[in-house]
C-alpha cells in the first residue's frame, strides 16, 4: 500500500503539468492537485494501518535494479559487488513522515486553491506543488542513500521553482538560485559522505549501514567523518549554521510554498535523514555533539534575528530555522524520537502560522510589513484566533502540541548531561515566545497603521482558506497528546512507536526533575510573553525603540543579519567570480595566446620557406605547405580550390608518413 | 545479419554515402527534395542502428558481428569492423544526434543546401566508421575523414569568425591525429598487425618504455579531441562559429571520439603506461572540471558557456576512465552518452534562440519564460540533466564516477564534486539571465514558442534523459562486460581477492 503514496502526486503533477496548463479549467486543475494529495494521504493512512497489523517492523519494496553491480574495493581490501536498487523502505519513521507530508500537504493544497485563485499560472503552481509532494515522499521512502538523494535534490528543484515562481521579479529568481546553490554545497557533503560509507562498508542501503555499524564494522573516525559530511548536507537542506542564509530569502515564494516546503516538510529533511541514520550518528559521539551544538546555537542565533524583523514572513522564517535547531538538539542528545516528535508538531503549528500570515497578507492585498499592520484582530477575527493558537503552541504553553515536543527535547538534553545545550534550548524557548508575541501584538493589537490602499479591500479569507487553518489549529492543539510523557500520565506512545526505526531512548530523569524542568521552561515562556505585552502593547513599542536607539550598533548588526549574507557573498560568491575572471583571462591571454602565437610563427616560417621553394609537391614542403595554406586562408575568403588542395595535402601527407614509418620499422 | 544484402555494419557505415549520392543527383533548386532526402536517410540510418540491437548479445564482452576483408595486403591492413557494447551506445548516439541535427537544420540552413547535407552525411559515415573500425589504420582513416566535413560545416555555414575557427579546429585536430598515427604505426611494428582485437589478445608485449612513448602519442591525439585542458581552446571557437547542427555533432559525438580512443586503445593496449600515467591524466581531468566550470561562469555568449561546460563535463569522463575502476569507467562511458544528450540538446536550445534573434549574447535575453513556456520547460529539463539532477541521466554518470573514484582517492572525489556545485552555478545563472526576470528587450516580445518540428527534435532527447536517469539498466548492461574487460586488463589488482 505504501507504494501508492508517492504515485498519486506524481500523476497529479504530470496531468496538470502536461494537460492542465493548456486544457483545464481552474476548477479542474485544483481538483486534480488536491485530489492527488488527498488520495496520497488516504494511502498513507492505509499504509500505517497495514504496518500496525504487520508482524514485520520494516517493509521493503524493491522495484528494479537501478544501477547494476560493479566491483568495488572497500577499505578492508575486499572486492565486493556493489549494486543499487530502486527500493522503498517503510517503517514507523517513514509512516510518521508520509502522514505529515501528505496530511499537512493536503491542507496546504486546499488552502492554495483559495490563496492562488487569482494567479495567472495556476496550473503551473499546482503541478510544482504536486511534484514537490512526490519528491518529498521519495526522499522519505528511499531505502538507500541514492534513492533518498533523488528526493533530496528533487525537493530542492521544486523549492527552486516555487521560490522563483513569480520569476519576473528579480528578487524571487535570485532567491531561488541562492537556495539551489547553497543546497548544492550541502549536497557536496552528502555525496562525499555517501562515497565514504560505500568505501567503508560496501553498501549505502539504510538497512546495510545500520547492520554494519551495529555489528561493529566501522571505525569511529570513519563514522565521525561520514556522519559530519552527511550532516553538512543536512545543514543545507534544513537551513542550519552555516548554510541557513537561503531560507529567509526563500520567503519570496508564494506563502503556501513557505508553509509546505519552507516550514513543514522539506526543511526538516535533514532532521529526517539524521534520524534515518541514527545508528551511524549514535556511533560517533563527536558527530552527535556537533549536531546538538549546531542545533542549539542555531536555535538561539536565529531567534535573535527574528526579534528585529519587520516582515511578518521573515519572522516566521527565522523562527523555522530556530525550531529546526531544536529538532537537531533533540537528535544530538540521542533523543531521535523527540526530534521527530517536534518535527511533526512543528509541521502543524508552523504551517498554521505561515498560512495564517498568508491570510493576513491576502486580506491586506499583499502587505507583509508589520509596521503597516496593527489592530487586525477585529478586522480578521478568525485568522487572529488561529494565529493565536499557533503562537501559543510554538511558545510551549502547556496543553498545546509544542509544549510536549519541546519539553521532551529539553528534558532529554538535561538528562544526557548536555547542560549547555539545555541552557541554550531554554533561552531559545523564551526568545521564541517573545518574538512570536511581538509578532502577534504588532500585527493584531494596538492601533491600525494600514497603508491607505492596503486597507481598502480588507476582508476575512474565504472558507477554502479558513477551514484548513482551523484544522491545523486543531492539530496544533491536540497533536502533542500522541507523545504525552509518562510523568504527565501518558505512555510516550509516539516514542515507543518510533522505537522500531530510531531505537529506544531511555531518559534517566526523576519525575520531580522532569516536572521542575517543565515549570522552568513554561515560566520562561510566560515571562517572555509578558515582556512582549509590556513592550509592544502597554508601552506601544517605546522600550524597543529606545533600546534600538541606545544600542545602535548592536541593533544594526542584528537587523542586518550579522552581515553574514554580505560576508558570504563577498568571500564565496566574490571568490568564485574572481577565480572565474582569472581563469577566463588565463584562457584567452595565456593558453590561446600561445596557440595563436605558435600559428603566427608557423606562418612566418612558412613564408620564408616559400621563398626557397617554388611550390613543387615533395615530402618536406607538404607539411609546411599545409600550414601555409591554412594560415594564408586565415586572411582570405574561403576558396573551395584551396580547400580541395588542402584535403589532398592531408591525404598525401598521411600516406607519406605511413610509408616512411613502415619502411623504418 | 544483412540489410539489403549488405552486412549490417558495412551498411551502417556506408548507407549515408548512398544518401550523399542521391542528394548529389538532385538538382540544387529542389530544396525541399534535398532536405527530405537528407532527413529520410539519416532517419533510416537511425532505424538501422536500432536493428543492431536485435542481433546484439549484451552478455558478451567481445566484438560482435565482425566483418573482415583484406584491404591493403602489403601492409596487412584489413577492412575490419565489429561492435561491442561501448561502440553500440556511441553508434546509436551518433545516428540519433545526426538525425536530430539534420532535422534541426530545416529552417536554419538556407545557403548551399546540397553541399550542406552532403557534408552532414559524410560526417555521419566517418563518425560511425570511427566507432566500428577495429583495424587501426581503418580507424585512422575514418578519424581523419571526420575532420573534412566538420571543417566545411564550420567554414561555410558558420558565424562571423568561421574561418579562424575552422582552421584552428582543423590544425589542432590534425596535429593530434598525426601524433596518433605515429603511435598506431609503432603498435603495428610491434604487433605486425593493425587488428585491434589481435593486439588485445596478444597481451602486453610492448616494453614499458616504448609503451610510454606510444601512450604520449595517443594522448596528444585523444586529449586534443576530448578536449583536455590545456588543449581545449579550439573548442569554444569552433562551437561559437559552427552552425547549430555542427555544434550538436561536435559536442555530441566528436568529443566522444577522444574519450573512446583512450578507452579503446590507450587502456587495453598500453596497460603499464596507462597505469603509470593515470594520475597525470586524473589531475588534468580535475583541472578541467574546475577550470572549465570557472571559465564557463564568465562567458557572455551562450554557446561559449556551454562549450566550456563541455570541457568540465569531459573532465568527468576522463576522470572516470583513468581512476581505473569498473564503476567509474562505466560511469564515464554512460556519461559520454549523457553529455551527448544534454549538451547536444543545449546547443539546440541555443539554436532556437539564434534562429529567431540572430544573437547568442546572454544579455540580449531575459524574461523569456513568460513568452515561451514550452521552450522554458525543455531548457529547464536539459539544464537539470546537465547539472546532474538525480532522476535524470547526468546524475547516474556523475554518481558512478564519483563513487568509483572515492575508494581510490577521497581527495580526487572532493575536487571533482566541487564541479557539481559550480555546474549548478553557471547553468542556473544562465537560465536565470535568459528565462527569468522581465522581458526587457523589445525584440523579444514577439518571440514564438517552439514549433512542432522543433519540439520533435527535442522530444527524443528529453525522453532519453528521463529514461537513463530512472532506468539506466539497459544502457549499463550493454557496456558492463566490455568495460570490465578493459579494466581487468589495465587494473587486474582491483579484482583480486584480498591477501
Amino acid at each position: 500500500m505504501f507504494v501508492l503514496i508517492p504515485l498519486f502526486p506524481l500523476l497529479g503533477a504530470a496531468v496538470n503539468g502536461l494537460l492542465g496548463i493548456r486544457f483545464f479549467s481552474r476548477r479542474a486543475v485544483g481538483a486534480t492537485a488536491v485530489g492527488a494529495v488527498g488520495l496520497s494521504f488516504a494511502a498513507a493512512v492505509a499504509a500505517l494501518a497495514g504496518l500496525l497489523r504487520s508482524a514485520e517492523p520494516v517493509l521493503v519494496k524493491t522495484f528494479f535494479t537501478w544501477i547494476p553491480a560493479s566491483v568495488v574495493r572497500t577499505a578492508g581490501g575486499k572486492a565486493v559487488p556493489f549494486a543499487l536498487d530502486f527500493a522503498f523502505r517503510y517503517d514507523s519513521l517513514a509512516a510518521v513522515m508520509t502522514l505529515v507530508v501528505t496530511g499537512v500537504g493536503l491542507l496546504i493544497h486546499v488552502y492554495s486553491v483559495g490563496y492562488m485563485a487569482h494567479d495567472r499560472s495556476y496550473a503551473r503552481f499546482f503541478a510544482y506543488m504536486n511534484l514537490f509532494t512526490f519528491a518529498m515522499l521519495i526522499l522519505v521512502l528511499g531505502a538507500n542513500l541514492a534513492v533518498m538523494f533523488i528526493g533530496w535534490e528533487g525537493v530542492g528543484l521544486c523549492s527552486y521553482l516555487l521560490i522563483g515562481f513569480w520569476f519576473t521579479k528579480d528578487a524571487a529568481a535570485d532567491a531561488g538560485k541562492k537556495a539551489f546553490i547553497t543546497n548544492r554545497v550541502g549536497d557536496f557533503g552528502f555525496l562525499l559522505g555517501t562515497g565514504l560509507l560505500l568505501f567503508a562498508l560496501g553498501t549505502i542501503d539504510i538497512a546495510g549501514i545500520t547492520a554494519a555499524v551495529e555489528g561493529g564494522g566501522l571505525a569511529t573516525g570513519t563514522a565521525t567523518a561520514a556522519a559530519l559530511l552527511l550532516f553538512l548536507g543536512a545543514t543545507g537542506k534544513s537551513a542550519q549554521i552555516p548554510l541557513y542564509t537561503w531560507l529567509p530569502d526563500a520567503m519570496e515564494g508564494p506563502t503556501p510554498v513557505s508553509a509546505l516546503i519552507h516550514a513543514a516538510t522539506m526543511v526538516t529533511a535533514g532532521v529526517y535523514m539524521v534520524a534515518r541514520l541514527h545508528a551511524l550518528f549514535s556511533f560517533s559521539g563527536t558527530a552527535l555533539t556537533v549536531v546538538a551544538l549546531t542545533g542549539a546555537i542555531t536555535a538561539v542565533y536565529a531567534a535573535t534575528m527574528a526579534f528585529v524583523q519587520t516582515d511578518i514572513k521573515r519572522v516566521l522564517a527565522y523562527s523555522t530555522i530556530s525550531q529546526i535547531g531544536y529538532m537537531f538538539m533533540g537528535l544530538g542528545v540521542g533523543a531521535y524520537a523527540a526530534g521527530i516528535f517536534h518535527l511533526m508538531t512543528h509541521a502543524f503549528f508552523k504551517s498554521l502560522l505561515f498560512l495564517a500570515a498568508g491570510s493576513v497578507i491576502h486580506a491586506l492585498s499583499g502587505e507583509q510589513d508589520m509596521r503597516n499592520m496593527g489592530g487586525l484582530r477585529k478586522r480578521v477575527p478568525r485568522t487572529y484566533l488561529v494565529f493565536l493558537v499557533g503562537a501559543l503552541a510554538i511558545s510551549g504553553i502547556p496543553g498545546l502540541s509544542g509544549f510536549f515536543s519541546k519539553d521532551e527535547i529539553l528534558a532529554s538534553a538535561y538528562a544526557s548531561g548536555h547542560y549547555l545545550v539545555w541552557g541554550l534550548g531554554l533561552a531559545g524557548a523564551a526568545m521564541t515566545a517573545f518574538y512570536m508575541f511581538r509578532l502577534i501584538f504588532l500585527t493584531f493589537h494596538g492601533e491600525e497603521r494600514l497603508a491607505p490602499d492596503a486597507g481598502r479591500h480588507l476582508h476575512e479569507s474565504p472558507p477554502v482558506m479558513l477551514v484548513p487553518l482551523q484544522v491545523l489549529a486543531g492539530l496544533a492543539v491536540v497533536g502533542g497528546y500522541v507523545g504525552l510523557p509518562r510523568v504527565l500520565g501518558g505512555g510516550a506512545w509516539f516514542a515507543r512507536f518510533l522505537e522500531t526505526s530510531t531505537g529506544a531512548h531511555e531518559s534517566h530523569l526523576a519525575a520531580g526533575t522532569e516536572v521542575l524542568l517543565m515549570i522552568v521552561s513554561v515560566g520562561a515562556s510566560l515571562a517572555a510573553i509578558y515582556a512582549a505585552w509590556t513592550i509592544y502593547v502597554k508601552r506601544r513599542g517605546e522600550p524597543a525603540r529606545r533600546l534600538a536607539g541606545k544600542f545602535k550598533t548592536v541593533y544594526r548588526v542584528v537587523s542586518r543579519k550579522y552581515f553574514v549574507d554580505e560576508a558570504y557573498s563577498r568571500i564565496f560568491v566574490g571568490g568564485v567570480i574572481a577565480a572565474g575572471r582569472a581563469a577566463d583571462w588565463f584562457d584567452r591571454r595565456v593558453i590561446d595566446g600561445l596557440v595563436d602565437g605558435a600559428a603566427g610563427l608557423a606562418r612566418r616560417v612558412s613564408r620564408l620557406t616559400i621563398l626557397f621553394d617554388d611550390g613543387v609537391v615533395d615530402g618536406a614542403v607538404n607539411g609546411v605547405g599545409r600550414i601555409h595554406l591554412a594560415a594564408s586562408s586565415l586572411l582570405r575568403r574561403l576558396q573551395t580550390g584551396y580547400v580541395y588542395n588542402y584535403a589532398l595535402a592531408v591525404v598525401l601527407g598521411a600516406a607519406l608518413i605511413i610509408t616512411l614509418v613502415i619502411t623504418v620499422f | 545479419m544483412n540489410i539489403l544484402g549488405v552486412p549490417i555494419l558495412t551498411f551502417l557505415v556506408f548507407f549515408p554515402v548512398a544518401g550523399m549520392v542521391v542528394i548529389l543527383f538532385l538538382p540544387g533548386s529542389r530544396t525541399k527534395a534535398i532536405k527530405l532526402a537528407a532527413n529520410i536517410f539519416t532517419g533510416l540510418e537511425f532505424g538501422a542502428t536500432l536493428l543492431l540491437l536485435t542481433r546484439f548479445d549484451a552478455a558478451s564482452g567481445d566484438m560482435q558481428l565482425v566483418e573482415r576483408l583484406p584491404w591493403i595486403k602489403a601492409i596487412r591492413a584489413q577492412y575490419l569492423l565489429g561492435v561491442d557494447g561501448i561502440s553500440l551506445l556511441l553508434v546509436l548516439l551518433t545516428s540519433l544526434l545526426t538525425f536530430i541535427a539534420t532535422l534541426s537544420s530545416w529552417q536554419a540552413v538556407q545557403k548551399r543546401l546540397k553541399e550542406y547535407y552532403v557534408f552532414m552525411l559524410l560526417l555521419e559515415t566517418s563518425m560511425i566508421g570511427v566507432f566500428l573500425a577495429l583495424d587501426m589504420l581503418l580507424f585512422y582513416v575514418f578519424w581523419e575523414v571526420v575532420l573534412v566535413p566538420m571543417y566545411f560545416l564550420i567554414g561555410i555555414w558558420g558565424g562571423e569568425r568561421r574561418l579562424y575557427a575552422a582552421i584552428k579546429f582543423f590544425l589542432y585536430s590534425l596535429f593530434g591525429s598525426v601524433a596518433m598515427l605515429v603511435g598506431i604505426l609503432v603498435l603495428r611494428s610491434q604487433h605486425q598487425t593493425f587488428d585491434l582485437t589481435a593486439m588485445v589478445a596478444a597481451g602486453s608485449v610492448i616494453p614499458a618504455a616504448l609503451q610510454g612513448w606510444v601512450f604520449l602519442a595517443f594522448f596528444l591525439g585523444f586529449a586534443i579531441k576530448v578536449p583536455m585542458v590545456p588543449f581545449h581552446t579550439w573548442l569554444p571557437d569552433a562551437h561559437v562559429e559552427a552552425p547549430t547542427a555542427g555544434s550538436v555533432l561536435l559536442a555530441g559525438v566528436l568529443l566522444k571520439m577522444g574519450a573512446y580512443g583512450f578507452l579503446r586503445f590507450s587502456l587495453p593496449l598500453l596497460p603499464e603506461a596507462a597505469r603509470r600515467y593515470a594520475p597525470v591524466l586524473v589531475v588534468l581531468a580535475l583541472v578541467a572540471i574546475v577550470y572549465g566550470a570557472l571559465v564557463s561562469l564568465m562567458q557572455k555568449d551562450m554557446k561559449k558557456l556551454i562549450a566550456y561546460s563541455s570541457v568540465s563535463h569531459m573532465g568527468f569522463v576522463i576522470l572516470g576512465l583513468f581512476v581505473l575502476t569498473p564503476m567509474a569507467a562505466k560511469g564515464a562511458v554512460l556519461q559520454m552518452v549523457n553529455h551527448g544528450i544534454s549538451t547536444g540538446a543545449l546547443f539546440l536550445v541555443v539554436g532556437v534562440l539564434y534562429e529567431r534573434r540572430h544573437t547568442r549574447l546572454i544579455s540580449e535575453f531575459g524574461g523569456l519564460s513568460s513568452r515561451m513556456p514550452v521552450y522554458a520547460a525543455v531548457f529547464l529539463v536539459m539544464t537539470m540533466s546537465s547539472i546532474g539532477l538525480p532522476g535524470l541521466n547526468g546524475f547516474i554518470g556523475e554518481f558512478m564516477i564519483l563513487m568509483g573514484t572515492f575508494p581510490v582517492s577521497w581527495l580526487w572525489t572532493a575536487v571533482a564534486a566541487t564541479g557539481i556545485v559550480l555546474g549548478a552555478g553557471y547553468m542556473l545563472w544562465l537560465y536565470q539571465r535568459v528565462m527569468f526576470g522581465k522581458l526587457s528587450t523589445p525584440a523579444n516580445e514577439s518571440l514564438k514558442d517552439l514549433t512542432f518540428r522543433e519540439l520533435a527534435t527535442f522530444l527524443p532527447l528529453v525522453v532519453l534523459a528521463f529514461w537513463i536517469g530512472i532506468f539506466p539498466k539497459p544502457f549499463l548492461a550493454v557496456i558492463d562486460k566490455p568495460v570490465e574487460k578493459i579494466i581487468r586488463i589495465v587494473n587486474p589488482a582491483h579484482f583480486e581477492a584480498p591477501r
